[in-house]
């Protein structure tokens, strides 16, 4: 199965931040996603948390920081 | 301009205030301790005949033309060779110094063929100057005696020859090898009248370890050691300065001309980045400027599959306003950008993303740097504040150890590399961390204290031992952590785990723990310790992790803020640097602001009267996403190559056919082109009017030396569209552009075509505090206040070696070639790397039953590619590498899509692979190979 470049790279960059308490981890990430991201990359992002196919909970606390 | 001819004020200058008073010929000057006689007399305007002394070399003493007669001094002392002391006298023309003069130039001469006439040097000889500066009327020895007329030239080289007939074994060539580039290729061998000029061991110049740098044949003061073209074309006569369109060091060169032709290229010596030296791509390779694969006029179809149709400016133009507007129309504002180009000036790189933010309406825009140094952006932003190196090149100099990470300067940065084994000769200390044994770990004279050859990507294992060791060990610099850094305390608890010390990253790494411990006190017990690093540290899934690793490890040990410290990118590409700080980023605005900072809106709204996207655009590899997802539908590739430079090109040539418009401007029809619908002819280096900045924040002039043979500069390409698209883009020259990056951009605020005509160059930031530039950044403030710690938590790769593919790849560069070769490939550089090959280590040779010059498969989960095999034990065994120079090799095949979590720069240096025989260099079938190694292994 092909995971979606969104899903993938958001999970590389939830890697990173392990090490970190999972609410400082989440801000740094949704802060990064801001600067750095195209709009409709978030939205992509958005719309596969919605399906149900991301699970990671440091993701899903990330994704609960991005503007819908 | 006429032809410049540089003053050579005979040794070299020497550092320090002028306290030695001197009178040469009854006229005083003051100079620095240790000057030579040689050089006061010539400060003083008075040249003393020479022929073995000139100021890029240590004096000699060997030619005995430069004799002086010093008051209270016996006999006649070479005045290369002697140094000035206070209140000394010296007369530099007496009867018998005019008779001792005659008389070497005597013995010169009558052994030397009298072609004068018919020399390729005649009028550029100070064999014949010097005949005439000291009266030579006659040889009393006649010529019939026992000579050297009859030496052999050798030709083997593709770029100068060497016609020992008219060397007067001077040295001058060896020494400049020696002392300037630092190869030792050369030699005399031989005594007295036997001793010659030597490449190596005696073979040709070809056949020895030459490097074809130039310097040499710059050193040399007759024609023995002659450029080609000038024995071909005859001597230029007007020069134009200008600045090397290759690596990321910006040389400066004299264009030497006869009308717009290009005679040759030689290195400039009042040039800030090389001060005189070059390397064989800059000295040599210019020849693709004027090469017949120039694509001269637009070409315009409808569908890839169409044939090209040459067209005129205005048509072609025209379709790509038009076409670009229709697919707004009907897919978005956001449906189309651009890419700028390294390769292209600032000026030209500023109106493409100009376009973008103004005509195209977004963020869409970013630039190469992608592909190599965006986590040198992002890692040094987030630490120190700016997104560039420290230091500038000479501040080597005065380093007492220094770290090479991921970097390969012999190759890349030749020029730089030689002013880096200069210092090593001196005695710096040298820590090498690469996988590959480069040619610095050991080389003539230079042997590194230490090299980490460690497992590719644990980079960032590596760089938290380190610092990990400076921590526990009391090594760090405290004061300087807490007077001007922030966050230390918490950095140092988490780099103090056990899980970052050398004995728990050695079996992750391969490095032994202790060699790991010795490099780190090195380091961090050094006066001055530099970091120097390349694309080995970029390009990987911790590219960004990495260069904040070394910037906290720099920051720790107080190595920031003065000379001979710093972390310091080696850039790829001449302009990288500046394509970055020129607002090709799609989160960036020129001069490293984010689009959401209102204030620089502003100022950028204001002066474009376009509003502009507070979000960021799309990254190179999210517009290839985009492409093959529907929502990115067209693309203006300005001096890029993307279908052979990016990773994994079949997701590449899969985005580019899935656009409705791919616009290509480039000096050539380059692989990207194949899947163009516009093609728009760009100017080489020789043609443009503009800037490149250097990786030491540079600002250099490119100046032309001929039209552009399209017609238009770049830049009037760039705005010709956006006036297709009905936005007035309009500048009557670059110098207007320049005028409003400095406008809008506070650390260009100082810099005009004036300013840098006036000084040669600036490095920036150039502005009210620093009018004439900044050479060290960071002193005593670092540009975001203090210094911030980042905790750089490893994490490996998920690229990893499995039974399928159990070799690592990692990709690079060598010295003839430069990126996707376009431009090299298209000169005489291909005698030295005609193809691209696969480095082997001897023992996974063996085991896939693989000889040296056998064709192998190379075959990753993504691609399959073709090459030949190079077996070498530089590699370590598990590792192979290979350059990307060709695009009959493909290399970038087989690369993945892989990349930097925080910049999306692709992990060029970890690919799983693996190796196969196809077809053996004997001629042996790769099934008969396989036979005899199951036989063997049965």
């Amino acid at each position: 199965m092909t995971t979606n470049p969104q899903v993938r790279l958001v999970t590389e960059i939830a890697a990173q931040f392990r090490h970190r308490p999972q609410d400082e981890a989440a801000a740094e990430i949704a802060a990064h996603i801001r600067s750095f991201w195209d709009p409709r990359m978030r939205s992509q992002l958005l719309a596969h948390v919605e399906a149900g196919s991301v699970t990671d909970p440091l993701v899903l606390a990330v994704v609960r920081l991005l503007p819908r | 301009m006429a032809l410049i001819k540089e003053p050579d004020l005979g040794t070299p200058g020497r550092p320090g205030e002028p306290t030695v008073t001197v009178q040469v010929d009854g006229m005083s000057v003051a100079v620095p301790e240790g000057t030579s006689v040689m050089r006061a007399a010539a400060l003083t305007g008075i040249d003393i005949p020479k022929l073995c002394a000139t100021d890029t070399l240590e004096a000699f003493g060997s030619c005995r033309l430069c004799l002086v007669e010093i008051d209270g001094r016996k006999g006649t002392p070479a005045s290369c060779t002697t140094p000035v002391t206070e209140g000394m006298r010296v007369s530099t023309q007496t009867p018998k110094l005019e008779k001792l003069r005659q008389g070497v130039m005597e013995l010169y001469i009558s052994d030397h063929p009298l072609d004068c006439l018919t020399c390729s040097a005649n009028g550029d000889c100070e064999l014949q100057d010097m005949s005439g500066t000291v009266g030579l009327r006659e040889v009393r020895y006649g010529y019939e005696g026992e000579n050297h007329l009859d030496a052999p030239k050798d030709t083997s080289n593709p770029y100068f020859d060497f016609d020992a007939s008219k060397c007067i074994v001077c040295s001058r060539c060896v020494r400049a090898c020696d002392e300037v580039q630092g190869t030792f290729a050369l030699t005399i061998e031989g005594r007295g009248f036997e001793s010659k000029v030597s490449p190596g061991a005696g073979g040709s110049f070809m056949e020895s370890d030459c490097v074809s740098c130039g310097a040499c044949v710059q050193a040399c003061p007759t024609a023995t050691l002659q450029e080609r073209s000038v024995v071909d074309l005859g001597m230029p006569s007007r020069s134009v300065i200008t600045t090397c369109a290759y690596c990321g060091v910006g040389c400066s060169f004299k264009a030497e001309l006869r009308g717009d032709q290009v005679v040759r290229m030689v290195p400039y010596k009042d040039g800030g980045a090389n001060e005189g030296h070059s390397c064989v791509k800059g000295r040599f390779a210019f020849g693709y400027a004027t090469h017949p694969d120039r694509v001269l006029r637009p070409k315009v179809r409808e569908r890839i599959t169409d044939p090209w149709r040459e067209v005129e400016w205005d048509e072609a133009i025209g379709f790509v306003g038009t076409r670009l507007r229709d697919i707004q129309a009907r897919h978005g504002t956001g449906s189309i950008g651009a890419i700028t180009s390294s390769r292209c000036t600032n000026e030209e790189v500023y109106v493409v993303q100009k376009m973008v933010r103004a005509v195209f309406g977004n963020n869409n825009v970013d630039t190469c740097a992608r592909v190599c140094h965006s986590p040198t952006g992002y890692g040094l932003k987030q630490t120190f504040g700016t997104s560039a190196g420290t230091q500038d090149f000479k501040s080597v100099a005065k380093a007492d150890v220094i770290v090479l990470i991921g970097a390969n300067p012999t190759d890349g940065h030749p020029v730089f590399a030689s002013r880096m084994k200069r210092r090593l000769r001196e005695g710096a200390q040298l820590i090498v961390i690469d996988p590959r044994r480069i040619d610095l770990v050991r080389s003539p004279h230079i042997e590194a204290a230490h090299h980490l050859q460690l497992a590719p990507g644990t980079n960032v294992a590596i760089v938290n031992a380190l610092a990990h060791v400076v921590v526990t060990e009391g090594l760090a610099d405290l004061d300087f952590a807490a007077e001007r850094c922030e966050g230390f305390d918490e950095w140092a608890e988490f780099i103090a785990r056990p899980e970052n010390s050398p004995e728990a990253v050695e079996p992750i790494s391969g490095v032994p723990a202790a060699e790991l411990r010795a490099a780190a006190r090195l380091y961090a017990s050094a006066p001055n310790g530099a970091i120097y690093y390349g694309l080995g540290v970029t390009e990987h899934s911790q590219g960004s992790t990495m260069v904040m690793g070394m910037a906290n490890l720099a920051m720790a040990t107080g190595n920031i803020g003065r000379e001979g410290v710093g972390v310091n990118p080696l850039r790829g590409q001449n302009n990288v640097q500046g394509s970055c700080d020129m607002g090709s980023f799609p989160h960036e605005l020129p001069g490293y602001r984010h689009v959401s900072d209102d204030a620089v809106r502003t100022v950028f709204e204001n002066l474009w009267g376009s509003p502009i996207l507070d979000e960021p655009g799309l990254r190179i590899p999210n517009m290839f996403d985009a492409a093959i997802d529907g929502s990115f539908r067209a693309l203006y590739v300005q001096g890029e190559d993307i279908a052979q430079s990016d990773p994994n090109t079949k997701h590449v040539t899969a985005a580019l056919e899935a656009m409705e418009l791919v616009v290509v401007q480039d000096l050539f029809e380059n692989e990207t082109a194949k899947y163009a619908h516009v093609l728009l002819p760009g100017t080489s280096f020789l043609e443009k009017d503009g800037t490149f900045t250097n990786a030491e924040r540079r600002i250099n002039r490119v100046r032309p030396v001929m039209a552009p043979k399209t017609g238009k500069h770049e830049w009037q390409i760039v705005c010709e569209v956006a006036q297709a698209m009905g936005y007035d883009m309009h500048y009557d020259h670059s110098r207007e552009i320049m005028d409003e990056i400095a406008a809008t951009t506070p650390t260009f605020a100082g810099v005009s075509f004036d300013k840098l005509d006036k000084l040669g160059s600036v490095q920036w930031p150039c502005n009210e505090s620093a009018p004439e530039g900044t050479p060290i950044m960071h002193v005593g403030q670092f540009v975001r206040g203090r210094g911030h710690f980042v905790q750089t938590a490893f994490v490996p790769t998920e690229e990893r070696s499995t039974r399928r593919f159990p070799l690592i790849l990692t990709t690079g560069r060598i010295l003839s070639q430069y990126n996707v070769g376009a431009q090299t490939r298209r000169t005489a550089n291909v005698v030295w790397h005609p193809e691209d090959l696969l480095e082997i280590h001897p023992h996974d040779a063996e085991v896939r039953g693989i000889s040296d010059g056998d064709t192998v498969s190379l075959a990753s989960r993504v691609g399959e590619t073709t090459l030949r095999a190079r077996i070498v034990d530089r590699m370590p065994v598990g590792v192979v590498y290979t350059t990307f120079h060709h695009p009959v090799t493909g290399a970038n095949v087989v690369t993945t899509e892989n990349s930097d979590w925080a910049t999306n720069c692709p992990e060029y240096k970890v690919t799983a692979v693996q190796v196969g025989l196809k077809q053996s260099a004997s001629g042996r079938s790769a099934e008969a190979t396989a036979r005899d190694l199951q036989t063997l292994s049965d």
